[in-house]
């Protein structure tokens, strides 16, 4: 077995992730079954290898950075207008410190 | 005006020789659609009014004698993972449920700007996860040529609307086989270009070194004219790429005879027999228009699949990790704490095969865990990357199939994600190389089921990838 419920219940909670106890069951088992495939890794020779975070890391002529010029935000009102509890141009959260 | 088959360049004709206005087809296309939607799905929502003004816009310049745009009054769906200002843009997902987004992607803003007119939102795989858009939080989309059948997925809804008739275009993302392999099971043309290609700002991010916006058509042309309007650098995106543009369009009508072709020996080996004959009459086409033909090996494809779900739910782990109840509409009623409200907002509101990705990904960047996974796939990457660079140094492009079989059946492998993950072999590699790739259609199944054909090409080397495209689609035709 490659990962266990208590690991998964583990993951999920790095994960900020709560989970039901049969989707701990179901996730051991379907997370248990990809990282057996993924074993296959292993077996491969990456000696000498550069890790490739991303496509253009051998082409780094066409990474370009935008010139740093100011330019007009979205605006308080906008920016919290998706926000399920805005006030006072903030997004609310529950309490975190008790004075 | 037989809306359910037209391309640009008959709504165009159409339009100048004032036989329809843009407004007129704008509304007849809304009206079937909705029409549709109830036997397919392929749409979240409908943008009338934004649809009517964009048209109303194309009209008035025709009539001031003004260029229009090369996309003048065509009719546009956008998978629904794209930001559109002031038109919910949802994902799929419940948490999203009640977003509207307060800017544009570029790719949107580039095809208004081109007199493109956006029609609605496409349904699709909840944030894009899912190879068959039964992970829509609103439903499956059903493959409009067969109504028991997925449409393939992520970007279902999309593919469905172009093969049904409901848009002209339609955009797409593709992280893993998102556009060609819907492209290739509803037997319409999906490109994904060059990683860098497209600009990504309003893309909602799902695995950042993977992702890209690319067309869907029903003509190799169509898509072309589309990728052409929305490629480019963006100020607004980083990774996109400061490499000329060159006019697809030119390249359709090119001379293919001497050009190298390359079929990798890994990817004929688990097809279905009809989808092997199909593709092999493909090749055969390809041959007599005078293509030479040879066999190549990319050895590292048998483990691009392990290598892309750890990349791409790693990415994507972090990548929604924004999703917590603070910004984005949704929060859990169980908030007490703000703990509480993490993980109940995300617990209720990601769909399973999104918790399955994040937990996933979360597991091999989790300390232990990073170099045998994370780092190693990283490295693997780079193989299948040089893989691809070692045959495009004796080739030209790579033909292939894009999916072992042809549309399942609705329900056939929503429980078992492996078998689905397996699915995405052909596409994967492409994605992870980030070479351009695209589906043209290369015929039926005896059930009538359509299957693509992948055509793979160098970086930023769309043109060959358009000029061995478009004529095969000729060959085809006649």
């Amino acid at each position: 077995m490659k990962i266990t419920e208590k690991e998964v219940g583990y993951v999920a909670e790095l994960a900020n992730l709560s989970l039901t106890d049969e989707e701990v069951h179901r996730f051991q088992a379907d997370l248990d079954e990809i990282l057996g495939h993924v074993e296959r890794l292993k077996g491969v020779d990456t000696a000498g290898v550069e890790p490739m975070a991303q496509v253009l890391y051998a082409a780094a002529d066409t990474v370009t950075w935008r010139a740093d010029r100011e330019r007009p935000p979205l605006g308080t009102d906008l920016a919290l207008a998706n926000a399920p509890q805005p006030g006072d141009g903030y997004f609310k959260v529950p309490k975190v410190i008790e004075r | 005006m037989d809306i359910q088959s037209l391309t640009i360049a008959q709504i165009r004709e159409g339009l100048l020789a004032r036989r329809f206005s843009a407004v007129e087809l704008a509304r007849e296309t809304l009206h079937s659609a909705e029409a549709r939607n109830a036997s397919t799905n392929a749409y979240l929502r409908f943008s009338p009014e934004r649809a009517c003004d964009a048209a109303a816009r194309v009209d008035a310049q025709i009539a001031r004698g003004e260029e229009p745009g090369p996309l003048a009054g065509v009719p546009v769906a956008v998978k629904d993972v794209i930001l559109t200002k002031g038109l919910h843009t949802t994902c799929a997902s419940k948490l999203l449920a009640d977003y509207v987004p307060p800017y544009d992607a570029t790719a949107i803003t580039r095809i208004e700007g081109a007199g493109g007119v956006i029609i609605g939102k496409t349904n699709c795989d909840e944030f894009a996860m899912g190879s068959s858009n039964e992970n829509s939080a609103f439903g499956p989309v059903r493959n409009p040529l067969a109504p028991d059948r997925v449409p393939g997925g992520s970007s279902g809804g999309s593919a469905a609307a172009v093969a049904e008739g409901t848009a002209v275009l339609a955009l797409g993302s593709d992280t893993g086989g998102s556009i060609r392999q819907p492209a290739s099971f509803c037997g319409v043309v999906g490109v994904t270009p060059t990683y860098g290609r497209v600009s990504r700002y309003g893309l909602t991010a799902f695995a950042s070194s993977l992702d890209h916006i690319g067309p869907l058509a029903r003509t190799v042309r169509d898509a072309a004219v589309l990728l052409h309007t929305i490629a480019g650098r963006d100020p607004m995106d980083a990774t996109s790429a400061e490499a000329p543009v060159p006019d697809y369009t030119q390249s359709l009508n090119g001379n293919v005879k001497g050009l190298k072709l390359g079929l990798p020996r890994e990817y004929l080996k688990d097809l279905t027999s009809e989808t092997g004959d199909l593709i092999a009459a493909g090749v055969e086409t390809l041959r007599r228009l005078g293509c030479e033909v040879r066999e190549i090996s990319l050895p590292a494809t048998d483990y691009a699949i392990a290598c892309y779900y750890i990349i791409a739910t790693a990415e994507a782990s972090s990548n929604l990790a924004r999703y917590d109840g603070v910004r984005y509409t949704f929060r859990s009623e169980n908030s007490g704490t703000l703990s509480a409200m993490y993980r109940n907002t995300r617990g209720e509101g990601f769909g399973a095969e999104c918790k399955r990705r994040i937990m996933l990904g979360t597991y091999v960047l989790s300390a232990g865990y990073y170099d045998a996974y994370y780092l190693k796939a990283q490295k693997v990457r780079a193989l299948i990357y040089q893989d691809f660079a070692r045959a495009f140094a004796e080739v030209d492009a790579i033909v292939a199939p894009v999916s072992p079989f042809p549309a399942f059946k609705l329900g056939e492998k929503i429980d078992d994600p492996l078998a689905m993950y397996l699915s995405d072999i052909y596409t994967i590699t492409g994605s992870l190389a980030g070479i351009p790739c695209m589906s043209v259609p290369c015929g039926k199944t005896a059930d009538g089921l359509p299957v693509g054909m992948q055509i793979l090409a160098r970086h930023f080397d769309e043109s060959t990838m358009f000029r061995l495209a478009g004529a095969f689609e000729r060959a085809r035709a006649n």
